[in-house]
């Protein structure tokens, strides 16, 4: 396969606007209504002023929805915007304080806003159905609940496809006691996915021709090198598994580059955003993954990543080059920039068909090099939960439950692409949320769920039952469980439960890492402990956006055991 | 309350949930059971969603022995994940006229993860009077990504028949792609006035390469081999056909 044509043009060199390489987008930066601020939130060297138009402090906000022309890759499109900007204002918060949000719809849709990772009355947390109606045309919505937790974390619509169209926002909450890591310097670093085609239209095309955006299949040059390499029996035996299973090693995600400009705070590559340092100074980039269907796999060439903080919990502090961040989740990172230079921020989506791109830098208008993609990586057994000569029967889509499972949790597995590149990347072995489990409690129950899928229709399910087929999950309010998902996809699925926090088990059973939202690479299977303290209904879904709206979605109802007949 | 729990937050005392994890309050307004499609219509999310494809699979023309002539093959279908109604369409016109050609209309059924089983009536036209009859068959993915349909007719004054067709992708490039395809026809007694003998029938071996310059649009270029077979083959000699023909084509590809 031709993967140069995958290679970025180095920033000097505009390419032109070719359909072949994705779209690097406009070095102008976007083209949004005027008098509003494009590139992020921060004043250039200030910490952010409360009068800053893209940052919003205080308890009482005011946040207006509307439609935005902007324009990131050369074609004038229309956005959902927060405040008239993509990503919306950045929302300052502090721990403790009852913040009152007026969010008014100037959409002819209706809307709504869900604070991803914030934990909330089931009122508050903004999924129209479960949560309320929804925020009708011409209508606003008063939002006010009490923060009880600090962190970076983000917002989103839950509405229809306008986490797509641009409805996302960072939230800081800080804590009454500072940070626990300091830092002299902070940026917030929003990672997501635009395209100008408008996603109703990727999700009719999905349903139609499910590898419509993967132009990384396999040719018959990939045989014939592979024949070279390894010679015949090896490549037909190899072919032959996946071709009786039906499976593609190359389907890696659903919409690629191909459609896609990657932002890096709204900015497109080719805008080069940037956040600006002294040298000696340490710096906290809050990495925010806000897209809808894209894994991120970010390092700064140059600079090492201290991760401090994991979903807006501080983590026991643990240095990498590089770590992949899935749709939904949030790695808070200390970096130390000695040098009186500018350093690239590169975040390489999963199936290296683009890449988001920022620098860190003295001045603005200063690059550094971007480095070329990673080659484009291919899914292996260990992907499809098997290990080398397991004798697995591999004629089916079986759940992979067989004999031992201690293997299959790979919590130290970085993952497809990232395994054993010359780098340390970051897994989830490596982190330690610090203070302990919130509940020290035993899990009452075990649930499992499988994370299943038929790519060729496209159909995304827990159980291979879509939403539609599906029974709310009841868990009775104040018990302790275990959730046990066995991913039988070969898609990396993050995995999101509103309302409570998952609590990983390492591979010792202990108390490992708490997040919100959790990614399941293809083969794996991991558990984690929830305590059902929150009542309501609430979602539990998959994070990537088309996933969940072709059926990868599940009700939780946290209900008094007392209370329900059944 | 909200004001009174702000004023003590604000008091230097670091929170409450500093040091323990804080559940949240319950909901003042709890959310009332919907039924599916009510809740659907709430969430805007909808996994029963019904599409619609088109896809002109063939629409091409044909150097042979008798001219030019110009081929189609068509499917649509409409439908949920599950049940869908589908359209099927193959034909040839040349000089004007069309040959032969035929069109079903089935509904088509989930019943395996890769398989569906299809029922519904096909319509032969074309040269001759017209057939029509039942059909009955299966369609899906093969393993090794094999295309493959294979459907049994019945008709009026018992006839029987039956079709298999089978296909395969093979990529050069990402956007250069070689289609074999192979279509073979069986019917259960001869029907003189469509010049169909009993038995095999008619087998078509093709070979197309399409280039897409969009997954839409394809243009392609191709080779058929057609053979009839007994019955078929002897009445067509009579009337001054040959029983086998290779055939240049070029085409479109087309779905939307």
């Amino acid at each position: 396969m031709d993967r140069s044509r995958f290679r970025p043009a180095s920033p000097l060199a505009q390419r032109g606007m070719s359909r072949r390489c994705f779209v690097q987008g406009l070095s102008a930066g976007v083209l949004v209504a005027p008098g509003v601020r494009a590139l992020g939130w921060a004043a250039a060297d200030a910490p952010p002023a409360p009068g800053d138009r893209g940052v919003l402090t205080g308890t009482d906000l005011n946040l207006e929805i509307g439609a935005l022309a902007v324009n990131f890759t050369g074609r004038q499109r229309s956005a959902t915007a927060v405040n008239g900007q993509v990503p919306g204002p950045l929302l300052r918060w502090r721990e403790g304080d009852t913040i009152t949000l007026r969010v008014v719809n100037r959409l002819p849709t209706p809307t709504s806003i869900h604070w991803h990772g914030v934990i909330v009355p089931a009122d508050m947390d903004g999924v129209p159905g479960l949560s309320f109606h929804g925020i009708a045309p011409g209508e606003a919505f008063v939002y006010r609940f009490q923060v009880n937790q600090s962190g970076t974390y983000w917002y989103h619509s839950h509405s229809r496809f306008q986490e797509q169209t641009g409805l996302y926002g960072p939230i800081v909450i800080e804590p009454r006691a500072g940070e626990r890591q300091h830092a002299d310097r902070e940026h917030v670093v929003l990672l997501s996915d635009w395209t100008d085609v408008d996603p109703e239209r990727i999700y009719r095309t999905l349903k139609l021709q499910s590898g419509y955006f993967n132009f990384g299949r396999r040719t018959i040059s990939d045989f014939v090198g592979d024949v070279r390499r390894q010679g015949w029996p090896p490549t037909v035996a190899e072919r032959h598994m996946w071709g009786r299973m039906r499976m593609d090693p190359t389907d890696l995600a659903d919409v690629s580059g191909y459609t896609y400009t990657y932002l890096m705070n709204g900015v497109p590559p080719a805008g080069n955003w940037t956040g600006l340092f002294r040298p000696g100074e340490t710096l906290r980039l809050r990495f925010i993954n806000g897209s809808s269907m894209s894994y991120f796999d970010v390092r700064i060439p140059g600079l090492k990543l201290l991760v401090v903080a994991a979903d807006g919990q501080n983590v026991e502090p643990v240095s990498v080059d590089e770590l992949r961040i899935g749709a939904g989740e949030v790695y808070d990172v200390i970096v130390a920039p000695n040098d009186d230079r500018a350093y690239t921020i590169f975040a390489q989506s999963l199936d290296r068909s683009g890449y988001a791109r920022g620098t860190l830098a003295p001045q603005s208008g200063m690059h550094a090099l971007v480095p070329p993609m990673d080659r484009r990586p291919l899914l292996t057994m260990t992907d499809m939960g098997m290990t080398q000569g397991s004798g697995h029967d591999m004629s089916g889509m079986a759940a992979m439950d067989h004999g031992s499972m201690q293997s299959a949790a790979r919590l130290d597995d970085p993952g497809v692409g990232l395994r054993d590149n010359g780098r340390r990347v970051l897994t989830y072995a490596d982190l330690h949320t610090s203070g302990g489990p919130i509940d020290p409690r035993p899990p009452g129950r075990d649930l499992q769920l499988h994370l299943t899928g038929h790519m060729e229709r496209f159909m995304w399910s827990f159980d291979d039952r879509k939403y539609s087929a599906a029974e709310p999950l009841k868990f009775n309010y104040g018990e302790r469980l275990r959730i046990v998902l066995v991913n039988d996809s070969m898609m990396n699925h993050p995995i999101h439960l509103h309302g409570m926090w998952g609590e990983v088990e390492g591979s010792d059973g202990r108390f490992l890492l708490r997040k919100h939202t959790i990614n399941v690479q293809p083969g794996q299977r991991l558990s984690y402990l929830v305590t059902a303290d929150a009542l309501g209904h609430w979602a539990y879904h998959c994070h990537l956006l088309y996933h969940m709206e072709a059926g990868m979605f599940r009700e939780v109802h946290v209900e008094r055991s007392s209370a329900k007949g059944t | 309350m909200a004001l009174a729990v702000a004023a003590s937050a604000r008091a230097e005392d670091p929170p409450e949930s500093s040091a323990h994890h804080l559940p949240p309050a319950p909901p003042q307004h709890m959310m009332e059971d919907m039924p599916y499609a009510e809740m659907a219509a709430v969430m805007q999310m909808d996994d029963t969603r019904r599409f619609g494809m088109m896809l002109v699979d063939r629409f091409e023309w044909r150097d042979s022995n008798a001219g030019a002539a110009g081929v189609w093959d068509v499917r649509a279908w409409y439908g949920d994940d599950y049940n869908r109604l589908q359209l099927k369409s193959e034909g040839q016109r040349a000089g004007g006229t069309t040959r032969d050609a035929w069109t079903e209309l089935l509904w088509d059924r989930v019943v395996a993860r890769w398989w569906s089983a299809q029922l519904g009536v096909r319509q032969d036209f074309g040269e001759g009077p017209a057939r029509t009859w039942l059909a009955l068959g299966v369609e899906g993915l093969a393993p090794y990504w094999l295309d493959a349909e294979a459907t049994l007719y019945v008709g009026d004054q018992g006839r029987t028949a039956a079709r298999l067709r089978a296909e395969y992708d093979l990529l050069l490039t990402q956007r250069l792609i070689v289609q074999p395809h192979a279509e073979l026809n069986l019917y259960g007694q001869a029907d003189p006035r469509r010049q169909i003998g009993a038995g095999l029938s008619d087998l078509d071996l093709s070979l197309r390469l399409r280039y897409e310059l969009r997954r839409e649009l394809a243009p392609y270029v191709g080779v058929v081999w057609s053979r009839l077979f007994s019955g078929t083959a002897d009445q067509v000699r009579a009337a001054g056909g040959s029983s086998s023909d290779v055939q240049l084509v070029a085409g479109l590809r087309i779905w939307f």
